[in-house]
Protein backbone atom coordinates (compact mmCIF):
# COMPACT_ATOMS: atom_id res chain seq x y z
CA UNK A 1 0.00 0.00 0.00
CA UNK A 2 2.97 2.20 -0.15
CA UNK A 3 2.64 3.31 -3.58
CA UNK A 4 -0.04 5.45 -2.71
CA UNK A 5 2.56 8.02 -2.04
CA UNK A 6 4.32 7.10 -5.59
CA UNK A 7 1.47 7.74 -7.10
CA UNK A 8 2.40 10.09 -10.32
CA UNK A 9 0.05 13.45 -9.40
CA UNK A 10 -1.54 13.46 -12.58
CA UNK A 11 -3.87 10.37 -11.92
CA UNK A 12 -3.83 11.24 -8.16
CA UNK A 13 -5.75 14.40 -9.09
CA UNK A 14 -8.01 12.55 -11.28
CA UNK A 15 -8.56 10.39 -8.35
CA UNK A 16 -9.36 12.72 -6.07
CA UNK A 17 -11.72 14.86 -8.52
CA UNK A 18 -13.81 11.14 -9.11
CA UNK A 19 -13.95 11.32 -5.08
CA UNK A 20 -15.17 14.42 -4.97
CA UNK A 21 -17.71 14.20 -6.85
CA UNK A 22 -19.42 11.25 -6.50
CA UNK A 23 -21.95 12.29 -9.79
CA UNK A 24 -18.69 12.01 -11.85
CA UNK A 25 -17.74 8.71 -11.17
CA UNK A 26 -21.38 7.66 -10.97
CA UNK A 27 -22.01 9.12 -14.70
CA UNK A 28 -18.41 7.57 -15.92
CA UNK A 29 -19.69 3.92 -14.51
CA UNK A 30 -23.11 4.17 -16.18
CA UNK A 31 -21.83 6.11 -19.67
CA UNK A 32 -21.11 2.44 -20.99
CA UNK A 33 -23.52 0.09 -19.48
CA UNK A 34 -27.00 2.25 -19.49
CA UNK A 35 -25.78 4.14 -23.38
CA UNK A 36 -25.89 0.51 -24.87
CA UNK A 37 -28.63 -1.07 -23.35
CA UNK A 38 -30.62 2.01 -24.56
CA UNK A 39 -29.29 2.42 -27.40
CA UNK A 40 -29.17 -0.90 -28.71
CA UNK A 41 -31.77 -2.26 -27.29
CA UNK A 42 -34.20 -0.12 -25.96
CA UNK A 43 -33.76 1.53 -29.37
CA UNK A 44 -34.26 -1.32 -31.30
CA UNK A 45 -37.53 -2.33 -29.57
CA UNK A 46 -38.63 1.62 -30.63
CA UNK A 47 -37.75 0.71 -34.22
CA UNK A 48 -39.48 -2.35 -34.28
CA UNK A 49 -43.03 -0.90 -32.81
CA UNK A 50 -42.04 1.84 -35.96
CA UNK A 51 -42.18 -0.79 -38.50
CA UNK A 52 -44.92 -2.80 -37.67
CA UNK A 53 -46.65 0.46 -38.01
CA UNK A 54 -45.23 0.38 -41.45
CA UNK A 55 -46.53 -1.49 -44.65
CA UNK A 56 -44.84 -3.15 -47.48
CA UNK A 57 -45.25 -2.01 -51.27
CA UNK A 58 -46.87 -5.49 -52.93
CA UNK A 59 -45.65 -4.35 -56.09
CA UNK A 60 -41.97 -3.53 -55.52
CA UNK A 61 -41.37 -5.38 -52.03
CA UNK A 62 -40.24 -1.91 -50.49
CA UNK A 63 -41.14 -0.76 -47.11
CA UNK A 64 -43.48 2.53 -47.18
CA UNK A 65 -42.58 4.49 -44.34
CA UNK A 66 -46.29 6.06 -43.24
CA UNK A 67 -47.52 4.96 -40.63
CA UNK A 68 -50.88 2.75 -40.78
CA UNK A 69 -52.74 0.43 -38.72
CA UNK A 70 -53.31 -1.96 -41.43
CA UNK A 71 -50.98 -5.27 -40.15
CA UNK A 72 -52.65 -4.94 -36.37
CA UNK A 73 -56.34 -5.24 -38.15
CA UNK A 74 -54.54 -8.06 -40.38
CA UNK A 75 -53.64 -10.37 -37.24
CA UNK A 76 -56.74 -9.24 -35.42
CA UNK A 77 -58.82 -10.46 -38.34
CA UNK A 78 -57.43 -13.07 -39.55
CA UNK A 79 -58.42 -16.09 -38.75
CA UNK A 80 -54.87 -18.00 -39.45
CA UNK A 81 -53.15 -16.20 -37.50
CA UNK A 82 -55.74 -15.88 -34.42
CA UNK A 83 -55.62 -20.01 -34.71
CA UNK A 84 -51.48 -19.85 -34.47
CA UNK A 85 -51.98 -17.47 -31.41
CA UNK A 86 -54.23 -19.47 -29.32
CA UNK A 87 -52.08 -22.71 -30.26
CA UNK A 88 -48.88 -21.20 -29.25
CA UNK A 89 -50.35 -20.05 -25.62
CA UNK A 90 -52.21 -23.56 -25.11
CA UNK A 91 -48.82 -25.07 -25.76
CA UNK A 92 -47.38 -22.69 -23.27
CA UNK A 93 -49.80 -22.64 -20.58
CA UNK A 94 -49.61 -26.81 -20.96
CA UNK A 95 -45.73 -27.71 -20.66
CA UNK A 96 -45.20 -24.46 -17.83
CA UNK A 97 -47.82 -26.99 -15.50
CA UNK A 98 -46.07 -29.90 -16.83
CA UNK A 99 -42.71 -28.90 -16.05
CA UNK A 100 -43.93 -27.18 -12.08
CA UNK A 101 -45.71 -31.28 -11.88
CA UNK A 102 -42.26 -32.30 -12.63
CA UNK A 103 -40.04 -30.06 -11.08
CA UNK A 104 -42.51 -30.30 -7.52
CA UNK A 105 -40.76 -33.87 -6.14
CA UNK A 106 -37.11 -33.12 -7.09
CA UNK A 107 -37.09 -29.37 -5.67
CA UNK A 108 -38.93 -30.70 -2.72
CA UNK A 109 -36.19 -33.43 -2.44
CA UNK A 110 -33.47 -30.79 -2.95
CA UNK A 111 -34.77 -28.00 -0.59
CA UNK A 112 -35.82 -30.42 2.16
CA UNK A 113 -34.52 -33.89 2.60
CA UNK A 114 -31.12 -34.28 0.85
CA UNK A 115 -28.44 -33.26 2.76
CA UNK A 116 -25.74 -30.26 2.34
CA UNK A 117 -23.87 -32.20 -0.08
CA UNK A 118 -26.12 -33.93 -1.98
CA UNK A 119 -27.99 -30.55 -2.61
CA UNK A 120 -24.86 -29.11 -3.72
CA UNK A 121 -24.24 -31.76 -6.58
CA UNK A 122 -27.86 -31.41 -7.38
CA UNK A 123 -28.18 -27.71 -8.27
CA UNK A 124 -24.54 -28.06 -10.32
CA UNK A 125 -26.74 -31.38 -12.08
CA UNK A 126 -29.51 -29.50 -12.53
CA UNK A 127 -27.67 -25.96 -13.74
CA UNK A 128 -25.20 -28.07 -16.39
CA UNK A 129 -28.43 -28.96 -18.70
CA UNK A 130 -29.64 -26.12 -18.30
CA UNK A 131 -26.68 -23.81 -20.34
CA UNK A 132 -25.56 -27.41 -22.31
CA UNK A 133 -26.52 -25.90 -25.91
CA UNK A 134 -30.49 -25.63 -26.65
CA UNK A 135 -29.87 -26.56 -30.35
CA UNK A 136 -28.08 -30.05 -29.45
CA UNK A 137 -30.94 -30.36 -26.93
CA UNK A 138 -33.78 -30.30 -29.54
CA UNK A 139 -31.62 -32.08 -31.92
CA UNK A 140 -31.49 -35.19 -29.43
CA UNK A 141 -35.29 -35.22 -29.04
CA UNK A 142 -35.37 -35.56 -33.36
CA UNK A 143 -33.36 -38.57 -32.56
CA UNK A 144 -34.62 -40.13 -30.34
CA UNK A 145 -38.18 -39.44 -31.22
CA UNK A 146 -37.87 -40.59 -34.81
CA UNK A 147 -39.29 -44.09 -36.30
CA UNK A 148 -36.38 -46.06 -36.03
CA UNK A 149 -34.89 -44.18 -32.69
CA UNK A 150 -34.67 -44.73 -28.94
CA UNK A 151 -37.76 -44.33 -27.88
CA UNK A 152 -39.51 -46.68 -30.09
CA UNK A 153 -36.94 -48.91 -29.34
CA UNK A 154 -37.63 -49.26 -25.66
CA UNK A 155 -40.95 -49.21 -26.27
CA UNK A 156 -41.31 -51.80 -28.61
CA UNK A 157 -41.06 -54.60 -26.82
CA UNK A 158 -44.16 -53.46 -24.50
CA UNK A 159 -46.17 -53.25 -27.66
CA UNK A 160 -46.36 -49.63 -27.42
CA UNK A 161 -44.62 -46.61 -29.45
CA UNK A 162 -43.88 -43.56 -28.86
CA UNK A 163 -45.64 -39.95 -29.44
CA UNK A 164 -43.49 -39.67 -33.04
CA UNK A 165 -43.32 -35.83 -34.59
CA UNK A 166 -45.93 -33.66 -33.92
CA UNK A 167 -47.75 -31.82 -30.97
CA UNK A 168 -47.40 -34.48 -28.52
CA UNK A 169 -43.56 -34.43 -29.30
CA UNK A 170 -43.64 -30.65 -28.93
CA UNK A 171 -44.70 -30.88 -25.68
CA UNK A 172 -41.98 -32.84 -24.49
CA UNK A 173 -39.80 -31.88 -25.88
CA UNK A 174 -40.32 -27.72 -24.77
CA UNK A 175 -41.25 -29.57 -21.03
CA UNK A 176 -37.78 -31.04 -21.20
CA UNK A 177 -36.20 -27.92 -22.22
CA UNK A 178 -37.64 -25.87 -20.05
CA UNK A 179 -37.88 -27.85 -16.80
CA UNK A 180 -34.57 -26.61 -15.19
CA UNK A 181 -35.60 -23.19 -15.45
CA UNK A 182 -39.04 -24.24 -12.87
CA UNK A 183 -36.55 -26.30 -10.87
CA UNK A 184 -34.34 -23.77 -9.78
CA UNK A 185 -36.94 -21.02 -8.16
CA UNK A 186 -39.10 -23.34 -7.16
CA UNK A 187 -36.41 -25.08 -5.29
CA UNK A 188 -35.61 -21.73 -3.64
CA UNK A 189 -38.77 -20.73 -2.82
CA UNK A 190 -38.72 -24.49 -0.98
CA UNK A 191 -36.15 -23.50 0.78
CA UNK A 192 -36.75 -20.33 2.45
CA UNK A 193 -40.07 -21.90 3.69
CA UNK A 194 -39.01 -22.29 7.77
CA UNK A 195 -39.13 -26.00 8.96
CA UNK A 196 -40.70 -24.40 11.99
CA UNK A 197 -44.49 -23.57 10.13
CA UNK A 198 -44.41 -27.56 9.09
CA UNK A 199 -43.80 -28.72 12.52
CA UNK A 200 -46.71 -26.26 13.71
CA UNK A 201 -48.68 -27.59 11.10
CA UNK A 202 -47.74 -31.24 11.92
CA UNK A 203 -48.65 -30.30 15.47
CA UNK A 204 -51.89 -29.00 14.77
CA UNK A 205 -52.96 -32.37 13.31
CA UNK A 206 -52.63 -31.86 9.77
CA UNK A 207 -51.85 -34.57 7.72
CA UNK A 208 -49.17 -33.98 4.96
CA UNK A 209 -51.59 -33.28 2.66
CA UNK A 210 -53.61 -30.65 4.32
CA UNK A 211 -49.68 -29.06 4.93
CA UNK A 212 -48.90 -29.15 1.13
CA UNK A 213 -51.78 -27.62 0.77
CA UNK A 214 -52.40 -25.24 3.10
CA UNK A 215 -49.14 -24.21 4.06
CA UNK A 216 -46.89 -25.42 1.58
CA UNK A 217 -48.47 -24.59 -1.73
CA UNK A 218 -49.19 -20.71 -0.78
CA UNK A 219 -45.94 -19.81 0.33
CA UNK A 220 -44.22 -21.29 -2.76
CA UNK A 221 -46.61 -19.49 -5.06
CA UNK A 222 -44.25 -16.79 -5.87
CA UNK A 223 -41.19 -18.64 -7.04
CA UNK A 224 -43.99 -20.83 -9.21
CA UNK A 225 -45.11 -18.43 -10.53
CA UNK A 226 -41.49 -16.87 -11.05
CA UNK A 227 -40.61 -20.00 -12.89
CA UNK A 228 -43.44 -19.98 -15.02
CA UNK A 229 -42.35 -16.53 -16.44
CA UNK A 230 -39.20 -18.67 -17.81
CA UNK A 231 -41.03 -21.13 -19.17
CA UNK A 232 -44.06 -18.89 -20.94
CA UNK A 233 -41.87 -16.72 -22.14
CA UNK A 234 -39.19 -19.66 -23.65
CA UNK A 235 -42.04 -21.10 -25.27
CA UNK A 236 -43.36 -18.59 -26.92
CA UNK A 237 -40.40 -17.06 -28.62
CA UNK A 238 -39.31 -20.68 -29.77
CA UNK A 239 -39.04 -21.32 -33.23
CA UNK A 240 -36.51 -23.93 -33.69
CA UNK A 241 -38.37 -26.78 -31.52
CA UNK A 242 -41.51 -26.29 -33.50
CA UNK A 243 -39.66 -26.68 -36.85
CA UNK A 244 -37.68 -29.53 -35.78
CA UNK A 245 -40.17 -31.64 -34.08
CA UNK A 246 -43.67 -30.59 -36.20
CA UNK A 247 -44.94 -29.26 -39.55
CA UNK A 248 -47.23 -27.16 -37.33
CA UNK A 249 -46.97 -23.65 -37.32
CA UNK A 250 -46.34 -21.47 -33.64
CA UNK A 251 -46.35 -17.96 -33.20
CA UNK A 252 -42.39 -17.80 -34.25
CA UNK A 253 -42.33 -19.63 -37.22
CA UNK A 254 -45.27 -17.22 -38.51
CA UNK A 255 -42.88 -14.54 -37.98
CA UNK A 256 -39.77 -15.62 -39.24
CA UNK A 257 -41.58 -16.71 -42.49
CA UNK A 258 -42.23 -13.36 -42.71
CA UNK A 259 -39.41 -11.93 -41.56
CA UNK A 260 -37.00 -10.02 -44.26
CA UNK A 261 -37.79 -10.40 -47.94
CA UNK A 262 -41.72 -11.02 -47.65
CA UNK A 263 -43.04 -8.66 -45.16
CA UNK A 264 -40.64 -7.59 -42.67
CA UNK A 265 -43.54 -4.69 -41.53
CA UNK A 266 -46.08 -7.66 -40.66
CA UNK A 267 -43.27 -9.60 -39.17
CA UNK A 268 -42.90 -6.76 -36.56
CA UNK A 269 -46.40 -6.29 -36.07
CA UNK A 270 -46.51 -10.37 -35.36
CA UNK A 271 -43.86 -10.48 -32.78
CA UNK A 272 -45.59 -7.25 -30.67
CA UNK A 273 -47.95 -10.27 -30.06
CA UNK A 274 -45.25 -12.38 -27.62
CA UNK A 275 -44.38 -9.19 -26.66
CA UNK A 276 -47.67 -8.04 -25.68
CA UNK A 277 -48.47 -11.67 -23.87
CA UNK A 278 -45.64 -11.08 -22.05
CA UNK A 279 -46.09 -7.64 -20.75
CA UNK A 280 -49.32 -8.42 -19.28
CA UNK A 281 -47.85 -12.26 -17.86
CA UNK A 282 -44.69 -9.85 -16.18
CA UNK A 283 -47.52 -7.07 -14.60
CA UNK A 284 -50.17 -10.14 -13.29
CA UNK A 285 -46.43 -12.17 -11.81
CA UNK A 286 -45.49 -9.02 -10.37
CA UNK A 287 -48.78 -8.51 -8.46
CA UNK A 288 -48.60 -12.53 -7.15
CA UNK A 289 -45.06 -11.11 -5.57
CA UNK A 290 -43.02 -13.33 -8.15
CA UNK A 291 -40.29 -10.60 -8.91
CA UNK A 292 -39.36 -11.42 -5.38
CA UNK A 293 -38.80 -14.70 -5.95
CA UNK A 294 -36.58 -14.43 -9.10
CA UNK B 1 -44.52 -45.46 8.28
CA UNK B 2 -46.38 -43.15 6.00
CA UNK B 3 -43.36 -40.99 6.02
CA UNK B 4 -40.85 -43.52 4.94
CA UNK B 5 -42.75 -44.06 1.63
CA UNK B 6 -43.57 -40.89 0.91
CA UNK B 7 -39.34 -40.50 1.36
CA UNK B 8 -38.89 -43.13 -0.81
CA UNK B 9 -41.89 -42.31 -3.42
CA UNK B 10 -40.01 -38.37 -3.41
CA UNK B 11 -36.58 -40.04 -4.03
CA UNK B 12 -38.00 -42.11 -7.06
CA UNK B 13 -39.46 -39.01 -8.74
CA UNK B 14 -36.29 -37.01 -8.16
CA UNK B 15 -33.76 -39.51 -9.75
CA UNK B 16 -36.93 -39.77 -12.43
CA UNK B 17 -36.45 -36.21 -13.07
CA UNK B 18 -32.56 -36.68 -13.49
CA UNK B 19 -32.52 -38.88 -15.63
CA UNK B 20 -35.09 -37.03 -18.03
CA UNK B 21 -32.54 -34.59 -17.99
CA UNK B 22 -29.19 -36.47 -19.01
CA UNK B 23 -30.73 -39.02 -21.35
CA UNK B 24 -31.32 -36.63 -24.38
CA UNK B 25 -27.70 -36.04 -24.00
CA UNK B 26 -26.36 -39.38 -23.22
CA UNK B 27 -28.07 -39.80 -26.26
CA UNK B 28 -26.44 -37.29 -28.89
CA UNK B 29 -22.75 -38.37 -27.18
CA UNK B 30 -23.53 -42.00 -28.18
CA UNK B 31 -24.86 -40.76 -31.63
CA UNK B 32 -21.29 -39.10 -31.87
CA UNK B 33 -19.35 -42.16 -32.05
CA UNK B 34 -22.33 -44.50 -34.02
CA UNK B 35 -20.14 -46.08 -36.83
CA UNK B 36 -23.26 -46.21 -39.41
CA UNK B 37 -23.87 -42.56 -39.45
CA UNK B 38 -27.64 -43.17 -39.41
CA UNK B 39 -30.31 -42.66 -36.74
CA UNK B 40 -31.29 -46.10 -36.45
CA UNK B 41 -30.97 -46.62 -32.37
CA UNK B 42 -29.08 -49.03 -31.27
CA UNK B 43 -25.62 -47.88 -33.28
CA UNK B 44 -24.41 -51.31 -34.67
CA UNK B 45 -20.98 -50.44 -33.68
CA UNK B 46 -18.68 -47.75 -32.03
CA UNK B 47 -15.94 -45.33 -34.27
CA UNK B 48 -14.33 -42.10 -33.90
CA UNK B 49 -14.88 -41.93 -37.59
CA UNK B 50 -17.40 -39.39 -37.61
CA UNK B 51 -15.30 -37.50 -35.18
CA UNK B 52 -12.13 -37.69 -37.95
CA UNK B 53 -14.75 -36.45 -40.33
CA UNK B 54 -15.49 -33.70 -38.72
CA UNK B 55 -12.18 -32.50 -37.88
CA UNK B 56 -11.69 -32.56 -41.51
CA UNK B 57 -15.15 -30.81 -42.31
CA UNK B 58 -13.92 -26.81 -43.09
CA UNK B 59 -17.46 -25.56 -43.00
CA UNK B 60 -17.73 -27.04 -39.48
CA UNK B 61 -14.17 -25.86 -38.05
CA UNK B 62 -15.13 -22.40 -39.50
CA UNK B 63 -18.63 -22.18 -38.38
CA UNK B 64 -16.87 -23.47 -35.09
CA UNK B 65 -14.20 -20.66 -35.01
CA UNK B 66 -16.74 -18.00 -35.64
CA UNK B 67 -18.68 -18.79 -32.93
CA UNK B 68 -15.88 -19.38 -30.95
CA UNK B 69 -14.59 -15.34 -32.13
CA UNK B 70 -18.44 -14.01 -31.45
CA UNK B 71 -18.76 -15.66 -28.01
CA UNK B 72 -15.18 -14.22 -26.42
CA UNK B 73 -16.22 -10.25 -27.79
CA UNK B 74 -19.70 -10.35 -26.70
CA UNK B 75 -17.94 -12.20 -23.53
CA UNK B 76 -15.57 -8.65 -23.22
CA UNK B 77 -18.17 -6.42 -23.96
CA UNK B 78 -20.28 -8.14 -21.34
CA UNK B 79 -17.70 -8.45 -18.39
CA UNK B 80 -16.66 -5.18 -18.86
CA UNK B 81 -20.22 -3.16 -19.32
CA UNK B 82 -21.72 -5.66 -16.14
CA UNK B 83 -19.51 -4.88 -14.58
CA UNK B 84 -19.36 -1.50 -14.48
CA UNK B 85 -23.46 -1.53 -13.89
CA UNK B 86 -23.09 -3.36 -11.24
CA UNK B 87 -20.59 -1.14 -9.26
CA UNK B 88 -22.79 2.39 -10.28
CA UNK B 89 -25.97 0.66 -8.62
CA UNK B 90 -24.63 -1.00 -5.59
CA UNK B 91 -22.27 1.82 -4.55
CA UNK B 92 -24.49 4.71 -5.34
CA UNK B 93 -28.37 5.78 -4.71
CA UNK B 94 -29.43 7.71 -7.92
CA UNK B 95 -32.88 8.36 -9.40
CA UNK B 96 -33.37 5.44 -11.58
CA UNK B 97 -31.45 2.54 -10.15
CA UNK B 98 -34.91 0.64 -10.11
CA UNK B 99 -35.11 1.01 -13.50
CA UNK B 100 -31.44 0.01 -14.50
CA UNK B 101 -31.88 -3.37 -12.62
CA UNK B 102 -34.97 -3.64 -14.53
CA UNK B 103 -33.82 -3.23 -18.17
CA UNK B 104 -30.41 -5.20 -17.82
CA UNK B 105 -32.88 -8.40 -17.75
CA UNK B 106 -35.44 -7.08 -20.53
CA UNK B 107 -33.07 -8.51 -22.92
CA UNK B 108 -33.07 -12.30 -22.40
CA UNK B 109 -36.75 -12.19 -19.78
CA UNK B 110 -38.50 -11.37 -23.18
CA UNK B 111 -39.01 -13.66 -26.01
CA UNK B 112 -35.68 -14.26 -27.80
CA UNK B 113 -37.61 -13.80 -31.21
CA UNK B 114 -38.35 -9.79 -30.26
CA UNK B 115 -35.14 -9.47 -29.15
CA UNK B 116 -34.52 -10.95 -32.75
CA UNK B 117 -36.77 -9.14 -34.64
CA UNK B 118 -35.99 -5.90 -32.52
CA UNK B 119 -32.47 -6.01 -33.19
CA UNK B 120 -32.68 -7.01 -36.95
CA UNK B 121 -35.25 -4.33 -38.00
CA UNK B 122 -33.43 -2.07 -36.34
CA UNK B 123 -30.03 -3.70 -38.39
CA UNK B 124 -32.16 -3.01 -41.30
CA UNK B 125 -33.59 0.87 -41.04
CA UNK B 126 -30.49 1.73 -40.06
CA UNK B 127 -28.42 -0.28 -42.82
CA UNK B 128 -25.65 -1.88 -40.14
CA UNK B 129 -24.38 -4.47 -42.19
CA UNK B 130 -25.49 -8.05 -41.15
CA UNK B 131 -22.83 -10.32 -40.14
CA UNK B 132 -19.86 -11.42 -37.37
CA UNK B 133 -19.93 -8.08 -35.66
CA UNK B 134 -23.73 -7.64 -35.90
CA UNK B 135 -23.84 -11.17 -33.77
CA UNK B 136 -21.30 -10.05 -31.13
CA UNK B 137 -23.64 -6.65 -30.55
CA UNK B 138 -27.21 -9.17 -30.26
CA UNK B 139 -24.83 -11.16 -27.57
CA UNK B 140 -23.23 -8.33 -25.63
CA UNK B 141 -26.66 -7.09 -25.09
CA UNK B 142 -28.23 -10.04 -23.66
CA UNK B 143 -24.86 -11.50 -21.76
CA UNK B 144 -24.86 -7.89 -19.76
CA UNK B 145 -27.00 -9.30 -17.40
CA UNK B 146 -25.36 -12.51 -16.74
CA UNK B 147 -22.12 -10.88 -15.84
CA UNK B 148 -24.20 -7.92 -13.62
CA UNK B 149 -26.48 -10.54 -12.06
CA UNK B 150 -22.81 -11.86 -10.47
CA UNK B 151 -21.12 -9.43 -9.42
CA UNK B 152 -23.77 -6.96 -8.00
CA UNK B 153 -24.73 -10.39 -5.76
CA UNK B 154 -20.74 -10.51 -4.79
CA UNK B 155 -20.83 -6.50 -4.00
CA UNK B 156 -23.91 -7.03 -1.52
CA UNK B 157 -22.17 -9.35 0.60
CA UNK B 158 -18.68 -7.01 0.44
CA UNK B 159 -19.40 -4.77 3.19
CA UNK B 160 -18.33 -1.00 1.88
CA UNK B 161 -16.83 -0.23 5.02
CA UNK B 162 -13.55 -1.98 3.55
CA UNK B 163 -13.39 0.62 0.93
CA UNK B 164 -13.94 3.41 3.28
CA UNK B 165 -11.21 2.09 5.12
CA UNK B 166 -9.09 1.92 2.16
CA UNK B 167 -10.11 6.02 1.42
CA UNK B 168 -9.48 6.70 4.97
CA UNK B 169 -5.42 4.69 4.89
CA UNK B 170 -4.90 6.84 2.14
CA UNK B 171 -5.61 5.23 -1.47
CA UNK B 172 -7.00 7.29 -4.25
CA UNK B 173 -10.45 5.60 -5.75
CA UNK B 174 -7.90 3.48 -8.45
CA UNK B 175 -6.08 1.92 -5.52
CA UNK B 176 -8.71 1.22 -3.91
CA UNK B 177 -10.54 -0.27 -7.11
CA UNK B 178 -7.28 -2.17 -7.92
CA UNK B 179 -6.54 -3.51 -4.11
CA UNK B 180 -9.98 -3.59 -2.74
CA UNK B 181 -12.90 -3.72 -4.72
CA UNK B 182 -11.66 -6.09 -8.18
CA UNK B 183 -9.94 -8.60 -6.12
CA UNK B 184 -13.05 -9.03 -4.04
CA UNK B 185 -15.21 -9.35 -7.23
CA UNK B 186 -12.82 -11.07 -9.36
CA UNK B 187 -14.07 -14.35 -9.22
CA UNK B 188 -17.89 -13.31 -9.71
CA UNK B 189 -16.74 -11.05 -12.72
CA UNK B 190 -15.14 -14.37 -14.27
CA UNK B 191 -18.08 -16.46 -13.26
CA UNK B 192 -20.40 -14.37 -14.95
CA UNK B 193 -18.05 -14.07 -17.77
CA UNK B 194 -18.17 -17.68 -18.45
CA UNK B 195 -21.85 -17.97 -18.21
CA UNK B 196 -21.82 -15.36 -20.70
CA UNK B 197 -19.42 -17.18 -23.05
CA UNK B 198 -21.62 -20.27 -22.41
CA UNK B 199 -25.13 -18.69 -23.61
CA UNK B 200 -23.21 -17.34 -26.69
CA UNK B 201 -21.62 -19.91 -28.00
CA UNK B 202 -25.01 -21.75 -28.01
CA UNK B 203 -27.39 -19.37 -28.85
CA UNK B 204 -29.04 -19.38 -31.91
CA UNK B 205 -32.84 -17.86 -31.88
CA UNK B 206 -31.71 -14.32 -31.51
CA UNK B 207 -28.53 -15.04 -33.46
CA UNK B 208 -30.96 -16.51 -37.25
CA UNK B 209 -32.11 -12.53 -37.11
CA UNK B 210 -28.58 -10.92 -37.28
CA UNK B 211 -25.80 -13.69 -38.96
CA UNK B 212 -26.99 -12.37 -42.46
CA UNK B 213 -25.17 -14.80 -44.05
CA UNK B 214 -22.47 -16.00 -41.09
CA UNK B 215 -22.79 -19.30 -40.35
CA UNK B 216 -21.77 -20.23 -36.28
CA UNK B 217 -22.16 -23.63 -34.85
CA UNK B 218 -25.78 -23.67 -33.95
CA UNK B 219 -26.59 -22.46 -37.18
CA UNK B 220 -24.30 -25.13 -38.56
CA UNK B 221 -25.62 -27.64 -37.05
CA UNK B 222 -29.46 -25.81 -37.55
CA UNK B 223 -29.04 -25.83 -41.65
CA UNK B 224 -27.29 -29.80 -41.27
CA UNK B 225 -30.45 -31.27 -39.88
CA UNK B 226 -31.50 -32.02 -43.16
CA UNK B 227 -28.52 -32.67 -45.22
CA UNK B 228 -28.64 -36.42 -45.15
CA UNK B 229 -24.27 -36.48 -45.63
CA UNK B 230 -24.20 -34.14 -42.71
CA UNK B 231 -25.98 -35.53 -40.18
CA UNK B 232 -23.26 -38.11 -38.82
CA UNK B 233 -21.51 -34.94 -38.08
CA UNK B 234 -23.98 -32.91 -36.32
CA UNK B 235 -23.66 -35.52 -33.41
CA UNK B 236 -19.82 -34.85 -33.30
CA UNK B 237 -20.67 -30.64 -33.66
CA UNK B 238 -23.48 -31.71 -30.77
CA UNK B 239 -21.06 -33.08 -28.61
CA UNK B 240 -18.52 -30.32 -28.88
CA UNK B 241 -21.09 -27.58 -27.88
CA UNK B 242 -22.61 -29.34 -24.85
CA UNK B 243 -18.64 -29.86 -23.60
CA UNK B 244 -17.98 -26.07 -24.47
CA UNK B 245 -21.36 -25.26 -22.38
CA UNK B 246 -20.58 -27.86 -19.84
CA UNK B 247 -17.08 -26.81 -18.94
CA UNK B 248 -17.49 -23.20 -18.24
CA UNK B 249 -20.72 -23.67 -16.31
CA UNK B 250 -19.21 -25.89 -14.39
CA UNK B 251 -16.39 -23.68 -13.51
CA UNK B 252 -18.56 -20.71 -12.74
CA UNK B 253 -20.84 -22.80 -10.36
CA UNK B 254 -17.64 -23.69 -8.37
CA UNK B 255 -16.27 -19.97 -8.37
CA UNK B 256 -19.43 -18.67 -7.16
CA UNK B 257 -20.37 -21.64 -4.40
CA UNK B 258 -19.55 -20.23 -0.96
CA UNK B 259 -15.63 -21.54 -0.44
CA UNK B 260 -14.38 -20.13 -3.32
CA UNK B 261 -15.93 -16.78 -2.75
CA UNK B 262 -13.02 -15.46 -0.46
CA UNK B 263 -11.21 -13.06 -3.03
CA UNK B 264 -7.80 -13.29 -2.01
CA UNK B 265 -5.61 -11.85 -4.24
Amino acid sequence: MTAAVTAPSGRRRLAAALHRRGRLRLGLLLAGPVGWLVVAYIGSLLILFLNSAWSRDAFTGLVIRELTLGNFTDIATNPLYRTVVIRTVVMAAAVTVTCALLAFPIAYYMARVASRRTKGLLVVAILMPLWASYLVKAYAWRLILSEEGVLNWLLGPLGLKGPGFGEIGLWLVFTYLWLPYMILPLYAGLERIPTSLLEASADLGAKGSLTFRRVILPLVTPALVAGSIFTFSLTLGDYIAPSLITTTQFIGNLILSNFGVPDLPLAAALSLVPLVIMIVYLLVARRLGAFEAL
Amino acid sequence: MHDRIGRILLRLGAGAVLVFMYFPLAIVIAYAFNDSGTSVWPPSSLSLRWVDAAVENSGLREAFLTSLVAALGATVIAMVLGTLAALAVAHHRFFGREAISFVVIFPIALPGIVTGMALSTTFATTSFPLGLFAIVVGHATFCIVLVYNNVIARLRRVSASLEEASADLGADTWQTFRYVTFPNVRTAVLAGALLAFALSFDEVIVTIFVAGGVKTLPIWIFQSFRLANQVALVNVAGLVAILLSAVPVYVATRLTSDTGASGRS
